[in-house]
Order: structure tokens, then C-alpha cells, then sequence
């Protein structure tokens, strides 16, 4: 038993972290684009497509005149406006496990309160490229330690299937949001892609969804644009793709249905999208349309949270 | 200039027998050593997050109390003095509470002014006639203690409301032993981590008769915003307990419940970090968000305990202060063993003469004030402060009392020159439920970090000890 409000800050603190370490692996894959020499350029702007994989468009443009290098870094990693920014993330993610200091772990708290003080230390504006990177990496590090001493740590109780299941919604949207971004130039089955520039760009949403290696480990095959669709949709393997991230929450809302005695719509909505997921082919979401597909899973995914917050955190 | 009492040295120079290990220690640590132990504790406080707010200070959002790592030494026959006197005290509150909230007759008696009971602000007239568990409305109390010399030890206030402290007792403590493990091998130095527990014991046996046998404790904070959030969440993990908010508790049929993922669950002993003010807004302040709508109706009812009950600060309050000498007699036919402060209260005109004569030498507080907030230190003000305190007071007389400057006893203190004396105070923390009155060996103590400063309160720059009570 948790109260509901604890409930709701342990959930919404993996939510945080998770959406803190999507948005510096974003960041990071924008400054590899933008580190391409000038003849691989095109017209479309790496800085803008990173605003929209956050999902955080239309804050952004009503914020800074244009997608240049600088205003994206500090409307991504630090602007206090961008409810997804690196810095408000970490800060609600703190702001969470002090609410929730009994119900998480001393190591916990100490991962999450040493990387708001390390944050503390960067520089806001005119980062350069290698501080860029440095602080991009620190920001990784720092919620895989975080996640690491959630499960090293917490005790099996419904605290940890509410942490857990936090941070599969929040990876379900990033993914969705991810791909999203690049559906437009998706090249039908079995196509190549054409050149240093595609190929790029390929790799980059796998370096974004952390599945670069993965790819040939799964596939063993040159990088075809339809297959990276395939990986981070529907494969179960890959920790971050559709089809894991809603098979994890269907296990961690089972658990809680165990540990109270009690099915709810949560379970339900939870097992018809993993269902749907495991039933469809890569195909079938091309016939329908990646994009219609993915705002779909958007859409069902922001259910899904309505959902487990009505049945348990209110 | 005034000679002070130094707890570790006498006149002569010569250690007493109390602190000759600590200061053979500090003579065999240089400067740099320590100055780095002291880093290493305040990284330590600021790791886990051991912070407090100062109310109107934005830039400052969260600070830690600046740590002395020289602990404070007090004798096990030192102690036994305190806290009979401690316990004497405590239990003659109590009585004076449920008799004003009941028959009221120590008024009636004309041993203190039906005034200054009725008309006090913090007196809950909600409060009568209800039969509160055991007669025990104080279960958790702090009383502020000063030391004027060798056996002279007077209480400067009583904390009855919600005192506040306990956590750095219990955390100061655990990093003494991690920075000086060699320190206490060579002391008897009593523990005080079992406070939570008794603690614990305390709420529970203070639980409403038709509470189940393991009755359900809460700990209700105003939230994480508030300056003394760390030490309520630390006190609920340690007790383990949930850790609520008004939001998450409600009123139903007169019993009150908390909100959680299984549903509603019956709450039986709430101990509350939240002012009276806040309880439930359809008692006191209509526009509270932090409390719980019921709540005292619920109270009332008898079906869930209050610690501490509401109205408590009626007896803390600094006007009736000044009667405890007389409530102790009254209840208990006994003596004080430990002495209030002489106090003027300006409400009496002859009193008021004398205090407005001297004005430069006196302290001078707000009868309700509290945080060292609102007071005068006549020999540390300038004039034009003085004045403006003569027009305060002549405007109402009613609203204020006046002290002596103590001469608050010294303790050795790492400054930045090295080794010096400042200025303590100590707040031991006393519990009270149904089969006693325990008060933990140690307490906070407090220092005034400024060299000749008597103000020790955290939000004026004062900061804290390890509090050592030796075995006897």
C-alpha cells in the first residue's frame, strides 16, 4: 500500500529522469548532425528536428526567433520554459524524491541530489561543442546510475512496479517520438539508403533510441532504413522499442493487480496495446502509415497514463 | 564586560574533568585537520540534503545549518539535575492545560490572570471540554535550556507547539561518530538513537481507546516547501510511518482517512508538524490548503489522536511563561527544580517602569514571537533601536516581557582563527505518552557562531553541536 500521492511522485520521478536522459540523447544526436561537413548539409535543420522529437515545437518557436545551435541547446538543456528541458526534468525529478524521500532509496536520493548539485555547474549559455559533450554525457550517466539503484536497490514492493512503470511510459512517447520525426523520409521495403547524408541520419535515430550496435546484433545486415522502423517499433529485444516498453507495462501493472487483488481498465488498456503491438507486422504499419501509426501510440500511450492515474494515483 | 561561564575551561585556566579528553583531542588536531573535517561534514549534511529555508531570504532557498564539530559535553549528574526538573515541568504543563481547557481552577484559584489564558491568542476555545487520551496533550516537547554557571541552569522556553530540532540531534550525532570513531572510543557517551522509537512508543500509546492494537501513525507536514521538510521526512522514515500531507487525509462519518492506492485507509494518531492555524479550515483559517476539512470535528469525536493536541500554545506563550513557577506549585506542591529566567512583564506598571529605565542592558520579546524574530538585545543596539522598542512596548504594554542579558555559557567552537569560545544554548526533546515521561540523552545544541553574539537561533546565524550526555 502507498498513499496515492506517493505513488503519483515515484511515477512521475522515473518519468522525469527517463525524459531528462531522452532529451540529452536528442541533443547529442543533433551536434553529431551538425558536426557533418557543409557538402553532406541539406535544407532541413538538425537543431529544429531535435525541438520536434522532444515534441516541445510550438513552446520553442514561441520562445526563440530561430532553431540556431544555441537558442536549441539552451531551450533543450536549460530553459526553465521547456517543461521537457534536461534542467527542468532533473529539477522535478529531485523535487519528486524529496517529496518521496521514505518510499525511494538513500542511494536513490543521493544520485538524483548529486547530479542536481553537478548540474549546477555547467555553464547555461555559449557551451562549446566539447562542453556540450561532456555535459550531454553526464546527464546519461547519471540516470543510468539513477535507474541502476532503483534496481539494485528498492525494495519488490508496488513502489518499484510504480517506478518502473513510470519510465516505460515516459520511453513509449520518446520512441514514438523519435521515429516520428524521420517518417517522412522513409523509403519503402527493402530499399537502401541513398548515401553518406541518409545513412546519417539513420544511424542517428538509432544512437537516439541507444540502439546503434543493437541494430546489427538483431539484424546482421546493412542499414536500411525499414528495418530501423521494424527495431524500434515492434522487436522485443530492443529495451526501447514500442513493443518492449508496453510488455513491461503490462508486467509491473500485473503486479500491482497481484499485489492489491485487483484487475482495473489500467490492466486492460495496458494488455490491448502490448497485444496489438505483437499481433501487427511492420508491413501492416507501413500500409496504415508509420506517421498515422505513431501518433496512434502517442495517442494510446497518453491514455494509458489517464488511465493509471485515475485507477491508482488520485 | 561580564565573565562568562566556559563549560570546558574554569577561571583558572584549568580543563574541567568533563572535556579532558575532547581537549587533549583538539590540542593533538592542527587547524588544517580540522578545517578539513569540517568540510567533510558539510558535505556530508549537503549529500543528504539536511537543509532548512529562511523565511524572506529568496536567494537562499535551501542552506544547512552550519555544523561545529567540537561536541558539547554534559555530565550524567548534570543530566539527572535536568531532566527531573525537565519531567517536573512537562508534567505541570499538562495538568495546567487540561485544567484551562476544563475547569479552570487555577483561575478561579486567582493564581494567574484569566486574561492571559482567554484572550491569548493561541488559546482554542474548541479545545473545551474535551477529554484528550491520558490527560496528555504535549506528547513531544522541546525546552530551551541556558547555562549561567557551575549548577546554574535556568529554561529560557518551552516549546510545546511543534518544536522542531530533533533530526539534527539524531544526524549530528551520526557524523560525529563517522568523523571521530577514535573520539568516542575514549568517552561513555550516552545514545540517542533510540528517539524515534520511543517516539513511536509515545504516539501509539496515546491512541484513541477503539484504535486497533498496532494503530495507524501519520506524520502530517505542511510540505516539501516548508523549512523544516527534511527533518519530517527523516522522523517518518525513521519511524515508519507515512509521511502525509493535508490532501492526502479526509474526513469521513467523523473518522479520518488517507488516501492511497489501495483505497481509503482509517488513520488513528496524526503527529502533526503544522501549526493550529492549519488544521482544518473549517475551524481555524478558512484559506489554509495545508490542513484537513473535519478534522477537529473527528477530533472531537474521539476517533483519531492530535499530537500535540491544538491549543498548546497557550502554555509556551512568553506572558504565561512567567507563571510556571506558580503552575508547578499549584499542581504539584513542588519547588521547580529547574529555574525560568527572572522576567519583567510590562503588563504591570511597575515592572513596565523598571524595564523602560533599563532598557540598554535588557533582552526584550513579543509575549507570542518565537525564531528570534521581533526581539530587542538592549547592549547590542543602538539607540534609535532602543527607542523604537520604548514606543512598541508603551503602545502594548500587554505584548511584551523583559530578561536580563544571560550570560549564556560558553563552549570550546572551530572558528576560523582556530579554537574559541561561543555562546549555547541546548533544546533537550521530551516525550511524553501513557506509561511516562522519557527525554533522550542529548539534545540540540545550539551556537552562536558570531563572536560575542547571544543570538543562537539558525535563522539569525547561529548554528549546532553534538550534544554528549556522559554515562555516570
Amino acid at each position: 500500500m502507498l498513499l496515492s500521492r506517493t505513488a503519483e511522485e515515484i511515477y512521475w520521478l522515473a518519468r522525469y529522469v527517463e525524459r531528462a536522459e531522452n532529451t540529452a540523447r536528442i541533443l547529442d544526436v543533433a551536434s553529431r548532425l551538425a558536426a557533418l561537413p557543409a557538402q553532406y548539409g541539406s535544407e532541413s535543420n538538425e537543431w529544429e528536428s531535435a525541438v520536434l522529437a522532444t515534441g516541445s515545437a510550438a513552446s520553442f518557436a514561441s520562445a526563440y526567433p530561430d532553431a540556431s545551435r544555441d537558442n536549441v541547446i539552451h531551450f533543450l538543456a536549460f530553459s526553465t520554459e521547456n517543461p521537457s528541458s534536461i534542467f527542468v526534468c532533473m529539477r522535478r525529478a529531485r523535487m519528486a524524491a524529496r517529496a518521496v524521500r521514505t518510499a525511494i532509496t538513500l542511494d536513490m536520493w543521493n544520485t538524483i541530489n548529486d547530479a542536481w548539485l553537478e548540474l549546477q555547474r555547467y555553464p547555461r549559455d555559449g557551451m562549446s561543442p566539447r562542453q556540450l559533450v561532456q555535459f550531454l554525457s553526464f546527464v546519461k550517466e547519471a540516470c543510468l546510475q539513477f535507474d541502476g539503484a532503483a534496481f539494485r536497490t528498492m525494495l519488490r514492493t508496488d513502489a518499484y512496479a510504480f517506478f518502473f512503470l513510470g519510465a516505460y511510459v515516459e520511453r513509449t512517447d520518446a520512441t514514438a517520438r523519435i521515429l516520428d520525426v524521420k517518417y517522412h523520409v522513409l523509403l519503402p521495403e527493402g530499399e537502401e539508403v541513398g548515401g553518406v547524408r541518409d545513412y546519417f541520419q539513420w544511424s542517428s535515430i538509432l544512437r537516439a533510441a541507444s540502439a546503434y550496435s543493437a541494430y546489427q546484433w538483431v539484424f546482421r545486415d546493412s542499414l536500411k532504413p525499414f528495418r530501423v522502423a521494424e527495431l524500434l517499433t515492434i522487436r522485443p529485444e530492443l529495451p526501447r522499442s514500442l513493443a518492449h516498453c508496453a510488455q513491461n507495462a503490462t508486467v509491473f501493472l500485473d503486479q500491482l493487480a497481484n499485489d492489491y487483488g485487483r484487475q482495473g481498465p489500467a490492466q486492460r488498456a495496458a494488455r490491448a496495446h502490448h497485444a496489438h503491438l505483437q499481433n501487427t507486422t511492420i508491413e501492416a504499419i507501413f500500409r496504415e502509415g508509420l506517421h498515422q501509426f505513431l501518433l496512434r501510440v502517442i495517442k494510446r500511450n497518453a491514455d494509458l497514463n489517464d488511465t493509471i492515474t485515475a485507477q491508482y494515483l488520485h | 564586560m561580564t565573565a562568562f561561564f566556559d563549560e570546558m575551561r574554569a577561571p583558572d585556566g584549568v580543563t574541567r574533568p568533563a572535556y579532558e579528553k575532547v581537549d587533549a583531542w583538539l590540542a593533538q588536531n592542527s587547524a588544517e585537520q580540522l578545517k578539513s573535517r569540517a568540510d567533510e561534514a558539510e558535505a556530508f549534511f549537503r549529500r543528504i540534503g539536511i537543509t532548512f529555508a529562511v523565511y524572506g531570504d529568496n536567494s537562499a532557498e535551501e542552506r544547512i545549518i552550519p555544523f561545529d564539530l567540537v561536541p558539547r559535553v554534559i555530565t550524567g549528574a548534570e543530566w539527572s539535575i535536568l531532566t527531573r526538573g525537565l519531567e517536573q515541568r512537562v508534567r505541570a504543563l499538562n495538568m495546567f492545560l487540561c485544567d484551562i481547557y476544563g475547569p479552570g481552577e487555577i483561575i478561579r484559584a486567582g493564581r494567574i490572570p484569566a486574561d492571559l489564558v482567554y484572550r491569548n491568542v493561541y488559546f482554542r476555545p474548541e479545545m473545551m471540554g474535551i477529554q484528550v487520551p491520558h490527560g496528555i496533550y504535549t506528547p513531544v516537547c522541546g525546552i530551551d535550556i541556558v547555562r549561567v554557571g557551575e549548577s546554574e541552569f535556568y529554561v529560557l522556553e518551552d516549546n510545546l507547539r511543534t518544536p522542531s530540532g530533533v533530526s539534527y540531534m539524531l544526524e549530528n550525532r551520526e557524523v560525529t561518530m563517522r568523523l571521530f570513531p577514535d573520539l568516542f572510543a575514549n568517552h561513555s557517551v550516552q545514545p540517542v538513537e533510540q528517539y524515534p522509537n520511543d517516539l513511536l512508543a509515545t504516539l501509539r500509546s496515546i491512541a484513541p481507546a477503539s484504535a486497533p492494537r498496532q494503530p495507524t501513525v501519520v506524520l502530517l507536514t505542511p510540505g516539501a516547501f516548508n523549512s523544516a521538510y527534511y527533518e519530517h521526512s527523516f522522523l517518518a522514515d525513521r519511524l515508519g510511518v507515512e509521511l502525509v500531507e493535508g490532501r492526502d487525509l479526509f474526513v469521513r462519518d467523523n473518522r479520518v482517512f488517507m488516501r492511497t492506492t489501495q483505497g481509503p485507509q482509517q488513520v488513528d494518531v496524526i503527529y502533526r508538524r503544522l501549526d493550529d492555524d492549519f488544521l482544518d479550515p473549517l475551524v481555524f483559517r478558512p484559506d489554509s490548503i495545508l490542513g484537513v476539512p473535519g478534522l477537529v470535528s473527528a477530533y472531537r469525536a474521539g476517533t483519531v489522536t492530535v499530537a500535540n493536541a491544538m491549543g498548546t500554545g497557550v502554555a509556551d506563550d512568553k506572558a504565561v511563561y512567567t507563571y510556571i513557577p506558580d503552575i508547578i506549585d499549584f499542581y504539584l506542591g513542588e519547588k521547580p527544580i529547574l529555574n525560568n529566567v527572572p522576567t519583567w512583564r510590562c503588563r504591570e506598571e511597575e515592572a513596565r517602569k523598571e524595564v523602560l529605565d533599563r532598557l540598554p542592558e535588557l533582552v526584550v520579546k513579543t509575549v507570542s514571537g518565537s525564531g528570534g524574530y521581533g526581539m530587542l538585545v538592549g547592549p547590542a543596539s543602538t539607540s534609535a533601536q532602543i527607542d523604537e522598542f520604548r514606543a512598541k512596548i508603551l503602545a502594548e504594554p500587554d505584548e511584551f516581557i523583559a530578561q536580563p542579558t544571560l550570560a549564556l555559557s560558553t563552549c570550546p567552537t572551530f572558528v576560523r582563527d582556530g579554537i574559541a569560545p561561543r555562546h549555547v544554548d541546548l533544546r533537550p526533546f521530551v516525550l511524553f505518552g501513557s506509561s511516562g515521561v522519557r527525554t533522550v540523552p542529548g539534545g540540540l545544541t545550539r551556537v552562536a557562531l558570531r563572536e560575542g553574539s547571544l543570538v543562537v537561533n539558525s535563522s539569525q546565524g547561529g548554528g549546532t553541536k553534538d550534544t554528549w550526555v556522559l554515562g555516570e
